[in-house]
Formats: structure tokens, C-alpha cells, sequence
């Protein structure tokens, strides 16, 4: 799909050099799978360690999940709802879950999407910023031994970040929304969708967000001299970790599980004027799309 | 590009024919009686205010289920309220379905963000009912408010009947009707540098944002500026809790609050290119990503 190479080139993100690869032997399995979809886009969902709840996440979209799935998206790979067993090519893959360096199967199917896709979106904390998983210490059955978990970004680079413990319902509705006008849009839409996936997109690219916890609004935000004290991120909290002392934000950092979500929402960690003037119409834009037929 | 005063659909002085609410405003009593009347009309289930705190004078944010609480937060309290805190929570533990929200611009631009950007924001974005904005230069700390109104008015803070900034001065009333009154120059070192790198004055981003600039005292500017926000306003008036006037028939009119929105703007981005040079061939970070 070249579309999504020059919004990827237009983004400012390098595009992925696709090594040549043998198309995969057709199995009868594969044919199957296979519709003609020419509007829709290819999307997938790759499970590393993670807990499904970003994948339930998708779901708790409710009947928007069925717009989604008959207009926008061609649902290619996904383990918990898809029967599909080789990780196709696709256009955008959903990465859940953090990998395990101990686990090399893991460690091939993250490298294997990352070739066969276009776009790579980490979807939940534990792909983003490792999450949870970066307490854990291994020595679980069955597999004791595996016990350093790494936030993908890590091995592979990252297209865009869709954070939080769990992502949001409406976050990823926004996503895919947003996926979908810049790929279908007039113009003035594609301009928009651009406008709105920048900061994802550069949050992926950010190394301090890599290893995001309330530490990085601490230092990027409150040691900046930028908090005002409004109170987003003790919101946002998904351990109720931070309390507001005062008017300003106090973490308990020993409940913190890293997962980014105070200072991806904090309105002094990214904010662009241009694109919150038009608050209204955009909740239109994505209401309008979600629409049942 | 910022813009000044943003986008809007109505500008007008109005106040709130309400006495009750009247009695006990900061100026027209806007805000107040724009939530009585949603709440009356079942346009909100309840509100997210700035309510007292423990200590006097602390801004706290609460829950307000009625017109008694709504009364119990009236007045501006100068000193940060971090009313965001409960947005989230007003979904869930107040189970609200919909939800009436007032803050000043820095609040709105978290609020707006969680709408179109709901990253930890689950079942939010649409549940926001009606947006309120108050007109805001600068916040204080509330370790300022005692060093304010304790060393520089000399009055108990526990005392203070009523605070007020307007006409370049700090002004402060007693229970016993003692006012005090201090020049602005004497308060800025005091305000919240989070502040100085914010550049909203009329709460853009509200579905109706008022203040106390560029009409007579008691009355209240009224920016009316999202399709929601109008269809609020205009059942409220035409229900009669306002009255109101054309903004160009009112001194000092609409050029003051130009005038003093273009100041903040220009002064905050002054400072934002300052924190960008602080250092040698190092600053400190811009969170904007167009100014």
C-alpha cells in the first residue's frame, strides 16, 4: 500500500525497507482467509506477553467494533479472535504485550511482523513502555526462566504508541478513525488524521517515553517548571498512584507500574492548539464515522 | 496559530436574574446559574467545581449533585483547584452520565485532550456534557494566598470574605467589610510559574467561558462558543435566568479583554523562547506543538 508509506515518509518517520521476501507457500488454510477487500485496510493483532485486556480493550468498543470490522478493516492475524496461524503481510499490526528476551519464538514473531508490516502500533503499556512487566523476575511454571521483559521498541522500531494499562476503548476508536481518513479521506481529513497521529507517533520515538513511569512527568513536566496542577494526570492514574498535594501532583512511586498514562494525557507533555480548536467538529468527525449504517 | 479569544458564536454581558445566586457571586454569576439551570433541565447529572477545601480559601475540587452544593463553591479562589482530578472519577464513583465541568484554560486543555486524545481516559470523552471556562491570568500556590493576604493585606485568611483581582489590583474583603487592596506588581512573584507558559485567557476551549473583564461590576462577559454551549445558553436565557446587554453597549467593552488576552499571549510566549534558550545551546522543553 503506498499510501501508507508517503504518510509514514510525510510524518516524518523513516520508511521500513522491506527485504524481499518468498511469498509464503498457500496453504488451504491461507486461502481461505483470503477476501478481496480493496477498501479496507489489513490489520493484525500479535500477542507477546501481555494479559489480553488490550484486546479486550478493542472489543469494549461494542457495536462500533462491527463498523469497524465491515468498513474499515480487514481483520488479518490475531490469535484470540482470528484462526489464523502465520503471522501474514499487513498493513498495520497491533502489537500486545512485551517481549520476552528468554523466548525466542516470541522474539521471531516480533521480528516477523515488524518485516511484514507497514505500519507497527504498540498498542497497551506493555509494548509501549514494558509496563508491569518490568518487576517481573521470572521463575514462574512452566517457564522459570523467563524473566526480563522488554518493551518492543526495544528490538524493533515502533510506528505509533497507543499507551495506557489498559488502552481505552475510545483511544483506539480514535486510531482507527483516524488510520482510516488518512488513508481515505478528502484532503482536509488526511491533513487532520496527520495532524492528530503526530504525537503518537513521535511518543514512539522518544526515547524517555520508551521508559515512561510517573518519573518521566516528574522530570519532563513538573521539573520543567510546566505543571499548573490541573489534575489530568492524577486522573489518569490507573493505580490511583498520584494524589494532588496542594494543587500539585505526588506520586507513590512504589505503586507505579511504568505504564505512561500521566504523562501521555498531561496536557503540558504534548499539546497542539491548532488541532484543539477544532475539539468540536473532530468529536463529530469520529461520531459521524462510528455511526451505524 | 493561538488565537486571542478564540473561537465563539455569542459575546455578551449578562448576569443571572437569580437572587439567591446574585447575592453570593464573584461578579455576574454565570457559572453558578448555568449549572442550576442544566441541573434543573437535566442537561447534567452534576458538576465538577471548585469547592472548599480544609484550610480557608483552599480551592478543592468536588462533585456538585445540587443547587446547595453548587452555592457552597461560589466565588473565585485564586489558588490552584485541580479539578481535573476528578473527571474520571465522577464517571464512576458519582456515576455520572453526564457531566458539567468548570475550569480555567489550563484545565480545559487537559479536558479537550482527554476528549480527543482519551489515553487513560476510559468512558470519558463522551460523557462530557457542558464545559465551562473561566477568564484566568494566573493561579497561586496556596502557601501564596497566605502570603498574600496574612503579610502583605494583613488580614486572617479565615477572615476574607471576598478576593478579587481587577483594575491592576489585589483586593480583599473582610467579614467586617475592612478592604484591603495591593498593586498586581506586589503579587506576580507569587503566581504559579506553570502559568507563564500558558497561552489561553479566555478559556478557548470551554463550550461558554465568562469573566469579570470588559463589563461593569456585577456583570460578566460571555463568550457563548460551541453548538452545545449555545443551545444551553439560549434555553437559559430564554427560560430567564439571565439578563443580558450587547457587549458594544457596555464599558469598558470587548477591546479590554483584547487587550489584556493579547498581553498574556504575547508575555507567555515571550517566556516560552527564554526557556527554550535558558541554558548554552540548551533549554528547557516547549509542550506545544503550535503557538
Amino acid at each position: 500500500m503506498g499510501l501508507l508509506s508517503s504518510i509514514k515518509k510525510g510524518m516524518g518517520g523513516e520508511e521500513q525497507q522491506m527485504p524481499p521476501t518468498s511469498p509464503p507457500a498457500q496453504t488451504e488454510e491461507a486461502r481461505r482467509e483470503e477476501r478481496a477487500t480493496p477498501d479496507r485496510i489489513r490489520v493484525g493483532h500479535v500477542h507477546l506477553c501481555g494479559c489480553t485486556g488490550c484486546v479486550v480493550a478493542l472489543t469494549d468498543i461494542y457495536q462500533g467494533l462491527f463498523k469497524v470490522l465491515d468498513d474499515y478493516v480487514d481483520w488479518v492475524y490475531g490469535t484470540t479472535i482470528a484462526d489464523v496461524r502465520r503471522i501474514p503481510e499487513m498493513d498495520v499490526a497491533l502489537v500486545e504485550g512485551a517481549v520476552c528476551l528468554q523466548d525466542h519464538e516470541q522474539i521471531q514473531d516480533l521480528r516477523t511482523t515488524r518485516l511484514q508490516s507497514k505500519l507497527v502500533v504498540a498498542i497497551g503499556s506493555c509494548a509501549c513502555t514494558g509496563n508491569i512487566l518490568r518487576f517481573s523476575r521470572g521463575g514462574q511454571v512452566n517457564q522459570p526462566q523467563h524473566e526480563s521483559f522488554a518493551p518492543i521498541s526495544d528490538l524493533v522500531d515502533v510506528d505509533v504508541h497507543i499507551p495506557t494499562c489498559a488502552p481505552t476503548p475510545q483511544q483506539i476508536r480514535n486510531t482507527i478513525v483516524m488510520a482510516y481518513l488518512l488513508l481515505k479521506g478528502t484532503d482536509d481529513q488526511k491533513a487532520l488524521a496527520g495532524r492528530w497521529l503526530k504525537p503518537m507517533m513521535d511518543l514512539a520515538r522518544t526515547p524517555f517515553y520508551q521508559k515512561a513511569s510517573f518519573n518521566t512527568l516528574m522530570q519532563e513536566v513538573i521539573n520543567q517548571g510546566l505543571c499548573m496542577g490541573c489534575g489530568t494526570c492524577a486522573a489518569s492514574c490507573p493505580v490511583r498512584a498520584i494524589s494532588m498535594e496542594f494543587g500539585k501532583p505526588n506520586g507513590t512511586r512504589d505503586l507505579c507500574i511504568n505504564c505512561g498514562a500521566c504523562y501521555a494525557q498531561c496536557p503540558r507533555s504534548f499539546f497542539d492548539h491548532d488541532l484543539m480548536e477544532q475539539h468540536e467538529s473532530i468529536m463529530e468527525l469520529i461520531q459521524g464515522a462510528m455511526a451505524p449504517k | 496559530m493561538v488565537l486571542t479569544l478564540g473561537n465563539y458564536r455569542q459575546v455578551l454581558a449578562a448576569r443571572t436574574t437569580d437572587k439567591e445566586i446574585l447575592k453570593n457571586a464573584q461578579d455576574g454569576g454565570i457559572v453558578t446559574a448555568l449549572f442550576a439551570y442544566a441541573l434543573e433541565n437535566d442537561i447534567i447529572d452534576g458538576a465538577i467545581v471548585a469547592g472548599p477545601g480544609q484550610l480557608p480559601w483552599q480551592g478543592m475540587p468536588m462533585v456538585a449533585m445540587n443547587r446547595q452544593e453548587l452555592l457552597a463553591a461560589q466565588k473565585t479562589k485564586y489558588n490552584i483547584s485541580p479539578n481535573m482530578k476528578l473527571l474520571k472519577e465522577a464517571t464512576r464513583s458519582f456515576g455520572l452520565e453526564k457531566v458539567g465541568f468548570v475550569g480555567v484554560p489550563c484545565m480545559l486543555q487537559g479536558l479537550r485532550k482527554a476528549q480527543v486524545y482519551p489515553i487513560a481516559m476510559r468512558d470519558v470523552p463522551d460523557k462530557i456534557a457542558l464545559v465551562l471556562g473561566i477568564f484566568c491570568m494566573e493561579v497561586f500556590p496556596y502557601q501564596s494566598m497566605v502570603q498574600l493576604v496574612e503579610d502583605h493585606t494583613n488580614q486572617k485568611l479565615e477572615s476574607v470574605s471576598k478576593m478579587e483581582i481587577g483594575k491592576g489590583k489585589f483586593t480583599v474583603c473582610t467579614e467586617r467589610c475592612a478592604v484591603t487592596a495591593i498593586p498586581l506588581k506586589v503579587t506576580h512573584k507569587y503566581e504559579q510559574p506553570g502559568c507563564h507558559v500558558c497561552l489561553d485567557y479566555v478559556a478557548n476551549l470551554s463550550d461558554i467561558s465568562s469573566g469579570s473583564v470588559g463589563t461593569p461590576d456585577g456583570w460578566s462577559t460571555v463568550f457563548v462558543r460551541t453548538k452545545k454551549g449555545e443551545a444551553v445558553w439560549n434555553g437559559a436565557v430564554a427560560e430567564g435566568w439571565f439578563e443580558t446587554q450587547p457587549i458594544e453597549q457596555v464599558k469598558p467593552g470587548l477591546d479590554l479583554v483584547t487587550k489584556l488576552a493579547t498581553e498574556k499571549i504575547t508575555k507567555n510566549k515571550k517566556t516560552l523562547e527564554e526557556r527554550a534558550a535558558l541554558g548554552v545551546g540548551k533549554g528547557l522543553r516547549n509542550p506545544y506543538l503550535s503557538t
